[in-house]
């Protein structure tokens, strides 16, 4: 039987989220990948014709707050868990615009 | 030599920063030019476990400009994730909204250079957060100020309709007024308030058959020069590698430039082989929004006249040209201003030069808006009457309004004090005028002769009793008396 998420689909998934895996570890998420869409098929199984498509699982609506400044945090707070810093910024590894990118 | 024509395809898309006190899912200050992460919280910069909660005015702001756009505004709205990886996007997905936008199918009219309007379709306009900003100026590593992350970002999304780079730049200047008129949006181009991207390609009729170029997306413009050129570029561009290669457009091949504003040329970024690598999906945070009639009909009531409107109505009730029109519209208040002062009693053209003349310039020395200066519109309307009215010259005007903003005394006051009512007393005019007649002999000669010298000679006899009444008489009053004593 086909899988339903191939090596190439694994491959795509982490080029879009960076992850540098290798051949074996793209075999082995193919085959744990492919078993959890299995399993969240039989979801499929379900007669929904009479079901209305559902937005969101609480049944409430606008929830909204005034536009009220509130404190922000210190920054030294902000950067204590970032591993890397430059003064007062962020630091990470440069990343190319390859095709990401909104 | 075979025949060819082409047209000039073009949709924008558009981001406008909304002028909220805060930003969109947080209680963070939005601030253009702090010091970078000092406007940052768990919320916007993507700590786990934290909840987002939307900006209630951000909202109404959004809806507010789409009506202005006549979209429809949809009675049910949601949000959804996209997801990309960016070291500026903190959670790795942007809140943004997908397949429920809250309004869609609205127009927009723009002026044309032949005084005509075009008619641009919206197909959509939706509310997201912006990014934060990445520095590149470390060699391998990148800075990142997550100031910016979470601003409220009104994307604008148009249909292909502009046929010209000159109409993509009418566009933007529009929408800018609009947006300012609507107070929902500072506009500001120099702090990134506004970014355009324009996706553009042509439509070429070669011995009658139909070409059409692959879409070019030019990313992040901030200057309406820009918006104007990269478009004139692309288009360029892209005939002359019609010419060369004969390439037509393929399915999903649309390639994203950049704009390089000091070799004036779009750059190749990237091609965008996976359209649909976002990933969106339903945002499990936030609940969705319901739009219902009485919120609605609130958040229309806040809708003003629009400056487009406002323009034709001032060129056609006011007779004004269109470029006075312009002027006078370019910002709400002055609009307003003028208006009031039209319908308070002044006469329209004599307001508009004073106001776009003088109070223009006074206003700029002193930063702020004619609106803002501390004089009415009636005071106003009075000032242009009395210029009307021949009691005062209009270049002496100038110097009254100028009075007006420093004293807060009404123009008859300042008129009175100063002594600068305009003579309209024929018997005193009278008197001057001989008095000059009697002192120049040589250019009453000169004005009589009838020859070329005549008009020059008469400016001077008109100067010499301008001047001897020290720019009081009324030059109508001169002219007459002065032409009449010349035979
Ligand atoms: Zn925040």
């Amino acid at each position: 039987m086909a899988k339903k998420i191939d090596e190439s689909q694994v491959r795509q998934v982490a080029k879009l989220s960076r992850l540098d895996l290798t051949d074996d570890e793209v075999a082995r998420f193919s085959i744990e990948l492919s078993a959890i869409v299995e399993y969240i098929e039989k979801l499929n199984e379900l007669d929904v014709d009479s079901v209305e498509p559902l937005a969101h699982c609480l049944p409430i609506g606008n929830v909204f707050r005034a536009d009220e400044i509130r404190p922000s945090l210190d920054t030294e707070a902000a950067l204590s868990n970032a591993p890397q810093r430059h003064d007062e910024y962020f630091k990470v590894p440069k990343i190319l615009d390859d095709n990401s990118g909104a | 030599m075979s025949e060819l024509e082409y047209k000039i395809v073009v949709g924008l898309e558009i981001h406008v920063h909304l002028a909220t006190r805060t930003k969109m899912f947080c209680g963070c200050e939005l601030a253009y030019g702090e010091q970078a992460n000092t406007r940052v919280c768990p919320v916007c910069i993507g700590m786990p476990g934290v909840l987002p909660v939307m900006n209630k005015k951000a909202f109404e702001y959004s809806v507010l400009t789409a009506l202005a756009l006549n979209c429809n505004i949809s009675s049910f709205t949601k949000w959804d994730r996209k997801s990309y990886y960016y070291p500026d996007l903190p959670k790795n997905y942007q809140i943004s909204q997908y397949d429920l936008p809250f309004s869609e199918h609205g127009h927009i009219e723009i002026p044309l250079e032949d005084g005509r309007t075009k008619r641009i379709g919206i197909i959509r306009a939706h509310l997201e957060e912006d990014a934060g900003k990445n520095i590149h100026t470390l060699g391998n590593f990148s800075a990142i100020d997550l100031n910016r992350a979470g601003t409220p970002l009104l994307e604008i999304v148009t249909e292909p309709d502009m046929n010209s780079a000159a109409e993509v730049r009418t566009l933007a200047t529009q929408l800018q007024r609009i947006v300012r008129y609507l107070g929902v949006s500072e506009a500001d181009m120099q702090k990134g308030h506004m970014r355009f991207e324009p996706n553009i390609n042509l439509h070429i009729t070669k011995d009658g058959t139909l070409y059409k170029t692959s879409i070019s997306e030019v990313k992040n413009l901030n200057s309406f020069r820009a918006i104007e050129r990269s478009v004139a570029y692309e288009a360029d561009r892209q005939l002359d590698e019609f010419l060369e290669t004969g390439a037509t457009m393929k399915m999903g091949n649309k390639r994203t430039y950049g704009w390089d504003d000091e070799n004036q040329c779009t750059v190749l970024q990237r091609e965008k082989e996976e359209a649909h690598g976002y990933r969106y999906f339903p945002e499990p945070d936030l609940v969705p929004v319901e739009m219902n009639e009485k919120w609605l009909a609130e958040i229309k009531s806040r809708l003003c006249e629009l400056p487009l409107q406002m323009q034709t109505r001032f060129a056609g009730e006011y007779k004004l040209s269109d470029y006075d029109a312009g002027v006078l519209t370019a910002d709400r208040s002055t609009a307003e201003f003028f208006d009031r002062a039209v319908k308070a009693g002044g006469d329209a053209k004599r307001l508009c030069n004073i106001i776009t003349q003088t109070g223009l310039k006074i206003a700029n020395v002193k930063g702020c808006t004619v609106a803002e200066l501390p004089i009415t519109a009636e005071a106003l309307a009075k000032l242009a009457q009395m210029v009307e009215a021949g009691e005062i010259s209009p270049s002496a005007s100038a110097a009254i309004f100028e009075d007006m903003v420093n004293t807060q005394k009404t123009p008859d006051t300042i008129v009175r004090e100063k002594n600068l009512i305009q003579k309209n007393d024929a018997g005193e005019i009278e008197a001057m005028v001989d008095e000059v007649i009697a002192a120049n002999p040589k250019a009453v000669a000169d004005a009589t002769s009838g020859g070329k010298k005549s008009k020059k000679a008469i400016g001077f006899l008109m100067g010499q009793v301008m001047q001897k009444s020290r720019g009081q008489a009324s030059p109508k009053v001169v002219s007459a008396i002065l032409s009449k004593k010349l035979g």
